[in-house]
């Protein structure tokens, strides 16, 4: 991590990329029509959505910071992006938040390691308040998880047979 | 404080169309459909400058739900439209999408030539040893004692190798990649592009509905050993030796891509038009 | 002999007697001399060595058939020509030139009551070093049609490059030799005037490129090749491309992909590729792209007679592909109409943004002519497009300031909508075969299928084809209505009965797909009787107009399967007959 600016810069990409995970993820369950899941990943998108908007604010960047593509992340994708196969069409909305717990326990993780690592003291008290957030996030999220319906057996039974579309 | 800045160019985004996919959630085809948005910006290409070009089958749903322009056709023939386009229009890029029974089975045969004519094309076929739309037959790709209606116990049919198939053809870049990791597919792909020649890349997307066991690729995949290399004997021992999960470029050759045609100008190419009549006019006394 | 505005010869032999070679020299010996010439050819299966027959018309007149009879038989020897019999039709009058070192001519000759005459072709060429047989007969043929000796010796100079002065020394012994021969001496040539030598399938492929072709897919097929073989270095010439494929499904895929990419393409096959190609051309009517398919059709079904003509492709071209996919079907009525009706195909399918199939046939695509230099035809006709030019516009920006996104498949009144083509900004859209709306989203939506398939339909129901839709010559209470290379025939058969004060009148449409029964029922007012001409076994033009249009009176069928060519005399005996029950 070089620079104050590197930091936050990938920490906008990491909110950003996990704000249109979840928004693509709350297409794919309206399409679906799993109304009540596509709520819960339209929610957590617009989350995000703020929590990159606060970065850019705070950093005072006019607009959207020009970022490579394809980030380099020692995870496969960011560490706050869930990957698609986490999906089913019948999903509940505990597995929902089962997703979202495992993403911010992985963002807190990341900030985490760069709080304790080599990077400038500027960047490590940085990573700090983020690591904090993120715990955050982690708590609210696990109490949002006592309010939902433990997914019943059978969950994912559907008695129809898929349908050929083509 | 300064934003980083690169060149203004596209981003992913705007090479996604608003269209909501209907894939199944869970699909490894929506990472491919990022990892290819995410390759065309890293590009640096325009949309209208890019095809996208596909056959039947759920992967090859892809071309519309990007910004580019799409050739959706009949199952197995991707191949030969877009070698078509590419003959016709040099100046595009040309992407082909499609599966593991459209490009294996009824498209095998366009598979070969199309290696062999080294084309300069992107070929990303999304294998999910399924036909899933049909609602799961056995492809050239499954495994040969997978139970299924059409074939109860299994084919007991060895498997198709398309990388092996596609390095003996003649295609100048050979790699495999996985749904389950974006980011690599979409430097993958973008490597291909740049990479003159048929370049060919077998994605491991998997299936959530009629193979869900597939969810336990992400374990069995593995970055390749050791770096592409332009050997094709070499290639070919590693390819017909892995196990089928060695993620990476394979292979990178160096036969220049085929280049059918000379260009004129339409002034230039009417009156050569009227030069051809010289073939036939006989001599006058 | 008095002179004769037409005489028929016909030169057989087999291995490696260049009875093509000469048959060829003879052709072009008479074009020298100012004379129209029709060759065609019959041959064993071997690809070497095989027993083979040049049949030549040579006439005062643009001939597009094969006379009654042959007035001369020659042969260099008669090794497995008797197979040909049936092709080469003899009379009492014509006369049997063969070398008596070879034998006897075949029974089935000599049964027709043709004169045997004996000509030493072997002996003679071996007195001159280095010569060969096929050169003297064609010697012997000049002479007895009374061609000048410089056009022979011009055709032979011409054509050949080994063995020159031997061949030119064999072709001047025969032409002497042929003084003392029954002679058939052509009446003197028509007035000078600019003609072409081509064949039926050069013409479509020049006819394709006059139209703006400048890609072409070839796979190679009987009788077809030909016509891609001119294509490859003709394109190269122009700035276009050819790409061999590997298959016709290959074939018919590339030429919609490099058409999709805004080039007007074009593919050429036979029966057995066509039948391939369908689900293709269905793909190319769904989606709206243009794309030509020059059938020229053989003998079916299945592999059939590849080297032989039928005209049994129709329903396949009509009806062939699955759900309904209107689209166009253009038959050349004759060889040098192979170039204007290639030309018009183009066209149409650009401008109506759809599958055009040729049927040519075998008989027209490998038969070589002199012909009168062919009139223009419309030249080039470009597609509907939207116009380029915002290619600095962000992505998508151009649409969006519009208000809305490119509906490729917008309805209109004639049903052609613009079509954008790859690297114009703003106006990106999935061509798709799948049913689709406005915008071109694949739909399920009854509206959306209905309105398509108006579209579709609507863009061909509009078209006004003009007089190019039919050959409608004469007049009369009786018709004959006929299409492609039936119509040579028909055409000298009914001036036989003009001759004979018969009023008949001729429609041979060229326009098949879309029908066209008002022009139909115009160009046969006042018919009584109707006879339908084609060569095919089952009668699919005579159920295609039944189907279409409206008929009057009485309807008779004269039809035959291939191999045969119909004659003019069969076809003016079948009128007189029934003209006079």
């Amino acid at each position: 991590m070089d620079s104050y600016a590197d930091f936050m810069a990938r920490a906008y990409a990491m909110e950003l990329e996990a704000n249109e995970r979840y928004a693509q993820f709350a297409d794919q369950l309206d399409t679906h029509n799993n109304r009540e899941v596509a709520q819960m990943f339209r929610k957590l998108s617009q989350v995000e959505a703020l929590h990159a908007k606060r970065i850019l604010e705070e950093m005072r960047w006019p607009s959207m910071p020009v970022l490579p593509p394809a980030y380099a992340w020692e995870t496969t994708e960011g560490p706050e992006t869930a990957p698609f196969d986490q999906l089913h069409y019948l999903m509940q909305p505990f597995h929902a938040l089962e997703i979202a717990l495992k993403c911010e326990l992985q963002a807190q993780k990341y900030f985490e390691d760069i709080a304790a690592g080599k990077a400038p003291p500027a960047v490590r008290k940085a990573a700090t308040e983020m690591a904090d957030e993120e715990r955050e996030h982690v708590r609210l999220i696990r109490d949002w998880m006592k309010r939902v319906p433990q997914p019943k057996p059978g969950w994912d039974e559907d008695p129809d047979p898929p349908s050929v579309t083509e | 404080m300064n934003a980083p800045t690169t060149v203004a160019a596209l981003v992913a985004k705007d090479f996604k169309s608003d269209y909501k996919p209907v894939w199944c959630p869970g699909c490894g085809d929506y990472s491919v459909l990022s990892a290819i948005t995410k390759a065309l910006a890293m590009l640096n290409l325009r949309p209208e400058n890019v095809a996208v070009v596909s056959g039947i089958g759920c992967s090859s749903r892809i071309p519309a739900y990007t910004t580019c322009y799409g050739f959706h056709g009949v199952h197995g023939r991707a191949l030969p439209v877009a070698t078509g386009l590419k003959a016709a229009r040099p100046d595009l890029t040309v992407l082909v999408a499609s599966g593991d029974g459209d490009g294996y089975s009824i498209g095998g045969n366009h598979f070969l030539h199309a290696c062999r004519r080294n084309v300069d094309l992107t070929y990303i076929v999304m294998d999910n040893h399924v036909y899933g739309m049909t609602k799961g037959q056995p492809s050239p790709t499954t495994e040969p004692d997978w139970s299924s209606k059409l074939a109860p116990g299994g084919t007991g049919l060895r498997e198709f190798h398309p990388l092996v198939i596609a390095l003996a053809s003649g295609a100048n870049f050979v790699a495999r990649a996985f749904s389950g990791d974006p980011n690599g597919c979409a430097s993958m792909i973008a490597e291909a592009v740049k990479h003159p020649g048929f370049s060919f890349i077998e994605v491991l997307s998997p299936c959530v509905t009629f193979r869900p066991e597939q969810r336990a690729w992400k374990d069995a995949v593995h970055a390749a050993p050791v770096a592409a290399t332009d050997d094709p004997a070499r290639a070919a021992r590693r390819i017909m030796t892995d196990d089928g999960f060695n993620i990476g470029v394979l292979y990178k050759g160096s036969r220049p891509a085929y280049k059918p045609g000379s260009g004129r100008t339409a002034d230039e190419s009417a009156q050569a038009v009227a030069a051809l009549e010289a073939g036939f006019r006989l001599q006058e006394e | 002999m008095d002179a004769k505005p037409s005489v028929s010869v016909a030169l057989a032999g087999s291995g490696g007697a260049g009875v093509m070679t000469a048959g060829n020299m003879l052709l072009e010996a008479a074009a020298h001399a100012g004379y129209y010439g029709l060759m065609t050819r019959t041959s064993g299966p071997q690809i070497r060595g095989g027993e083979a027959a040049a049949m030549l018309r040579l006439s005062t007149f643009p001939g597009d058939g094969q006379d009654d009879r042959f007035h001369v038989l020659a042969a260099i020897d008669w090794q497995n020509v008797a197979r040909f019999a049936a092709e080469l039709p003899l009379g009492p009058e014509s006369v049997i030139l063969g070398d008596p070192a070879q034998g006897q001519p075949p029974e089935v000759f000599t049964r027709s009551g043709a004169r045997y005459v004996p000509v030493p072709l072997k002996a003679v060429a071996g007195e001159i070093a280095g010569a060969w047989p096929n050169m003297v007969a064609l010697g012997v043929l000049a002479g007895l049609i009374g061609l000048p000796a410089a056009s022979l010796d011009a055709a032979a100079r011409k054509a050949m490059k080994k063995g020159l002065e031997a061949g030119i020394a064999a072709a001047q012994r025969g032409y002497a030799l042929a003084k003392d021969l029954p002679a058939f001496p052509l009446a003197p040539p028509p007035a000078k005037a600019k003609r072409w030598l081509i064949t039926g399938n050069e013409a479509a492929g020049y006819g394709a490129l006059r139209g703006g072709v400048r890609f072409v897919a070839a796979y190679p097929i009987t009788p077809a090749t030909e016509l891609l073989e001119y294509l490859s270095p003709a394109l190269a010439k122009v700035g276009g491309t050819l790409v061999q494929a590997e298959d016709e499904l290959a074939s018919i895929n590339m030429a919609l992909g490099a058409s999709f990419g805004g080039v007007p393409s074009l593919t050429a096959t036979s029966g057995p590729g066509l039948s391939l190609m369908v689900e293709s051309l269905g793909l190319g009517v769904a989606a709206e792209i243009p794309v030509v398919v020059v059938d020229v059709m053989r003998t079916g079904p299945s592999t059939g007679i590849a080297t032989k003509s039928e005209q049994a492709d129709l329903g396949t071209a009509l009806y062939g592909l699955h759900g309904d996919a209107p689209h166009v079907v253009i038959a050349p009525n004759s060889l040098e109409d192979c170039l204007a009706a290639t030309e018009w195909a183009v066209g149409l399918a650009e401008s109506l943004q759809v599958p055009a199939i040729v049927l040519s046939d075998q008989y027209l695509g490998q038969a070589r002519a002199v012909v009168d230099v062919p009139a223009r035809g419309n030249g080039i006709v470009e597609r509907l497009r939207v116009p380029g030019g915002e290619a600095n516009k962000p992505a998508g920006e151009a649409a969006k300031t519009a208000g809305e996104l490119y509906q490729r498949y917008t309805l209109t009144p004639s049903g052609v909508s613009p079509m954008a083509v790859p690297g114009i900004a703003g106006a990106a859209y999935t061509a798709d075969g799948l049913e689709h709306n406005e915008r071109g989203t694949p739909s399920s939506q009854s509206s959306d299928h209905l309105a398509q398939m108006d579209k579709r339909a609507r863009k061909l129901a509009q078209l006004d084809p003009g007089e190019a839709w039919a050959s409608v010559e004469g007049d009369g209470d009786t018709a004959l209505v006929t299409f492609g290379s039936c119509t040579g025939p028909a055409r000298e058969a009914l001036e036989r009965a003009r001759a004979a004060g018969a009023k008949v009148r001729l429609v041979s449409l060229r326009l098949l797909a879309p029908a066209q029964p008002q022009r139909l029922a115009h160009a046969l007012e006042g018919v009584q009787r109707v006879l339908v001409l084609e060569q095919n076994h089952s009668g699919q033009f005579l159920r295609y107009l039944r189907a279409e249009y409206d008929l009057p009176g009485e309807v008779k069928s004269l039809r035959r399967p291939g191999p045969l060519p119909f004659r003019p005399a069969e076809i003016h005996a079948a009128l007189t007959q029934w003209r006079a029950a």
